[in-house]
């Protein structure tokens, strides 16, 4: 290695440590005597400039202009992967085999799945709604599965949100209640004329069509969800016109835990004795009825009837809690 | 032909704790009834899963059945099946998930206000029988739902303790998985859309048609990437794992012993049983997932250990950990082999009891410490809660795969299994240096909890953990020496069950 190299690895080694470069007239410190502890010796023999090490300014690049090329960075590579993403995205899906068969292109989804469940559903399940037949016997376990997930978010939400009852009365007001000094539940109705005057006439009919849902949920389009969804509608109007008091007299949290709990109760009870006695290969005692009536399509009609309850409570107390902290 | 009651195990196992999970909200709340009546089912499940794991097997040739739920068969209707590797999984989940319960009874008292208490068991409860769903499942549609179920008691569960920090990383927890979700269904309707069922066997009858014809390949990969990211996102895999560390260190320990130890193992099988009953391991092999899973498995492996290192909270060091263990899962899979899945299963049980394990243990001692967390703070407590400290040691040492406890008879047997394999080099090194690394970070924390600290010991408040603690862990122990020193038979009980699947 000849001395111009050596001289450039010294000049970046000080560069990388943080050695200044030398002064014009260097000052050779003197040899220190040699009984001195090592601790207690000169730690340079040349007096330098001392400057910021390679970390250092790199720490200090970093502090200034870090952030700034972090989000750059940040939204460029988003950017590049979203591109990327919806790009294979879309290839995939202009391969995707169509949604109507054709001679030439069969759709591989039209097999004999589709077939029994069109052509055979109202007479194996006793449901002129055959979408009703699907979800509750074809599909069965799904659809319990779906209403236990909708009850696990429901007391998820119950636990996360509605924990201060202990206190209810004397908790601490939010800025909304403050200027009445009330809580939700004291405090009256809104000042809502036309919501006042159009609720009693809206309401039972909002009911009756909720309820009509249910019902005929195995003969025509509906079911226990939607008619629950109907039905939930009308607390949320009520609790709008008349204030929330009025509806908590008769729906507080005992009675949505109560009333969730028993139809659920009673839908999985229903769902057990459906799926044992399929699996076992037994005989069922209840009868599909005549298509088309109202007491037809066995166990969905009450199915029907426990998931509407339990929809129309997860969704006023939804709607409560996410309003209102507290129900 | 076997007991017509075990048939209808599988059913009733869910069943059960759907039902206790709906009741639980109804019952008094003094007492601690919702808690008992949690233990008591869940226990009551594992004997179950017990019984039907020795009808399966206790016939010579092992047996596997499919148990339709309703009166329409497999492609019309949903299934479930069971087989020797479901019911082992399915009874080392409930011990895992009953030792977790019993032995944070007390913790989960302090940390818990009575009326979050009840619908916590009730989230427990709908938990384990989505874990048992996720177990027993032979329709990718019915997995998705207990998929949904999963994430949402797993959500509200790490919020359960009442604390504006585990509400931000609830919500963060939230938004990852939630992502995960839409991944996975988003994967189910392309393959819906390109076989036309749902149930599994059927699926991969029509997928192997599609191969051998050359049509949907692209389609059919995409959904297999969405479908692997989907459920590694959930299980923790790393470049998809920073939520798991964020979200532990505000967990109550009876939650953090759940979400390591068990949430993640559902999803991790289910992944195992897409792999190999939807698309086979031979598509799986062409379409080089294998290979993209084995080097996530073991980046996984080596950074979660590297992160472990820099942590000076035990919780967060406990949850790196995990990213670390769940890469030797990865790697067991991505091998590809019945041999590599098995002992990956063997892992998943070994990681299911050993992390609950030290989850409560770490618990326990930084209860004693007066509920700190940091690693100094933690200095001498063995002295105070000695059972305790026997979990973090017996855990850390099956970490770092000493012989005789567990961690040793998975790593040895996913040694094994990668030796008849091509990347027998990537694999070997990968195990060697993080076993290393596992042992560079647990070691100090043993030698930590093990030396006198004379002047902290009149801070420590905490008296002697009660009874039901020390029985917890003393069973926890005696299931770590029985995973490390009589692994073999149960090793041949899964491959016999992955040769089944």
């Amino acid at each position: 290695m000849n001395e111009d190299t050596k001289e450039i690895l010294k000049k970046f080694f000080d560069w990388v440590v943080g050695n200044g470069p030398r002064p014009e007239n260097e000052v050779v410190s003197p040899e220190p005597p040699p009984d001195l502890p090592f601790t207690q010796r000169p730690r340079d023999r040349y007096s330098r400039f001392r400057e910021a090490t390679l970390r250092e300014r790199y720490n200090q690049w970093l502090e200034l202009h870090g952030f700034h090329i972090f989000s750059i960075l940040y939204s460029a590579l988003s950017v590049l992967m979203c591109v990327v993403i919806v790009s294979l995205l879309l290839a995939t899906v202009a391969e995707l085999p169509p949604t109507l068969s054709t001679s030439q292109r069969p759709s591989p989804a039209h097999n004999e799945v589709i077939r029994r469940y069109v052509e055979h559903a109202p007479r194996e399940t006793g449901a002129q709604n055959i979408v009703a037949g699907l979800l509750h016997r074809y599909r069965g376990f799904e659809t319990f599965g779906e209403s236990a997930v909708m009850f696990t978010s429901a007391v998820s939400v119950l636990m996360m949100l509605g924990a201060s009852r202990r206190n209810k009365f004397n908790r601490e007001l939010s800025p909304k209640d403050a200027a009445s000094g009330r809580n939700f539940l004291q405090r009256g109705p809104p000042d809502e004329p036309i919501l006042r005057e159009a609720a009693p006439i809206l309401i039972p009919v909002i009911l009756m069509a909720g309820c009509a849902v249910i019902i005929n949920g195995h003969i025509s389009p509906g079911g226990g969800f939607a008619g629950g969804a109907i039905l939930g509608m009308a607390l949320i109007l009520a609790a709008n016109a008349y204030g929330f008091g009025r509806v908590h007299e008769f729906f507080d949290e005992r009675a949505f835990v109560i009333s969730t709990s028993t139809a659920l109760i009673v839908y999985t009870l229903s769902c057990g004795y459906d799926f044992f006695t399929g699996a076992n290969q037994l005989q069922t005692f209840i009868p599909n009825g005549t298509i088309g009536n109202i007491l037809s399509g066995g166990l969905i009609l009450p199915a029907n009837i426990c998931l509407g309850f339990m929809t129309a409570g997860t969704l006023y107390a939804f709607y409560v809690l996410f309003s209102e902290g507290d129900m | 032909m076997m007991n017509s009651f075990a048939f209808n195990i599988p059913f009733v196992s869910i069943f059960l704790l759907m039902l206790a999970a709906i009741v639980t909200p109804l019952l008094p709340k003094r007492n601690r009834l919702p808690e008992k009546l949690s233990c008591c089912v869940v226990g009551l499940v594992a004997i179950l899963s017990a019984w039907l794991l020795y009808s399966l097997t206790s016939y010579g040739q092992s047996l596997t059945f499919n148990y339709s739920m309703g009166h329409y068969p497999a492609p019309w209707g949903s299934e479930l099946r069971a087989g020797p590797l479901e019911a082992v999984l399915a009874l080392f989940f409930c011990v895992a998930m009953l030792l977790s319960l019993t032995g944070n009874f007390s913790s989960t008292a302090e940390d818990i206000a009575p009326d979050r208490r009840q619908i916590f068991c009730s989230l427990v409860n709908l938990l384990m029988a989505s874990l048992l769903a996720l177990t027993y499942t032979n329709d990718l549609f019915t997995a998705y739902i207990f998929v949904e179920i999963n994430t949402i008691a797993a959500c509200a569960i790490v919020a359960a303790k009442d604390d504006p920090e585990a509400t931000r990383s609830t919500m963060r927890y939230m938004v990852i998985s939630v992502t995960g979700s839409a991944l996975i269904i988003f994967a189910i309707c392309l393959l819906y859309e390109l076989t036309g069922y749902l149930s599994m066997q059927h699926m991969n009858g029509a997928i192997r048609a599609l191969v051998s014809a050359k049509s949907y390949l692209l389609p059919l990969s995409v959904a297999l990437a969405l479908m692997t990211v989907g459920l590694a996102i959930k299980s923790a895999l790393y470049p998809f794992a920073l939520w798991l560390p964020d979200v532990y260190v505000n967990l109550t320990n009876a939650s953090g012993a759940i979400l390591s130890g068990l949430v993640i193992k559902g999803h991790i099988f289910l992944l195992i049983k897409i792999f190999y009953r939807v698309f086979g391991l031979d598509l799986i092999h062409m379409l080089h997932m294998d290979t993209a899973i084995f080097i996530l498995g073991l980046l996984s492996m080596i950074v979660g250990s590297v992160h472990a290192l820099r942590e000076m909270n035990i919780k967060r060091m406990v949850a790196w950990s995990s990213v670390a263990q769940v890469g030797y899962i990865f790697l067991g899979i991505g091998l590809n082999t019945s041999a590599g899945i098995a002992a990956a299963c063997l892992h998943i049980i070994v990681h299911a009891s050993v992390k609950t394990m030290l989850s409560t243990a770490a618990g326990g001692l930084s209860n004693a410490a007066g509920h700190k967390k940091g690693l100094h703070a933690l200095m001498g407590t063995f002295y105070i809660n000695r059972w305790a400290g026997l979990g973090l040691i017996a855990g850390a040492f099956s970490m770092m795969g000493i012989p005789a406890f567990a961690g040793f008879a998975s790593k040895l047997s996913l040694t094994m299994a990668s030796f008849d394999h091509s990347f027998i080099v990537w694999s070997l090194a990968g195990l060697a240096v993080s076993s290393v690394m596992n042992a560079l970070y647990y070691v100090p924390a043993v030698i930590v909890v093990l030396t006198h600290n004379k002047e902290a010991r009149e801070d420590f408040t905490a008296s002697a953990p009660p009874t039901l603690y020390k029985v917890s862990m003393f069973v926890f122990l005696a299931l770590n020496f029985y995973l490390g020193l009589f692994c073999v038979p149960l090793l041949r009980l899964i491959t016999r069950g992955v040769n089944a699947l």
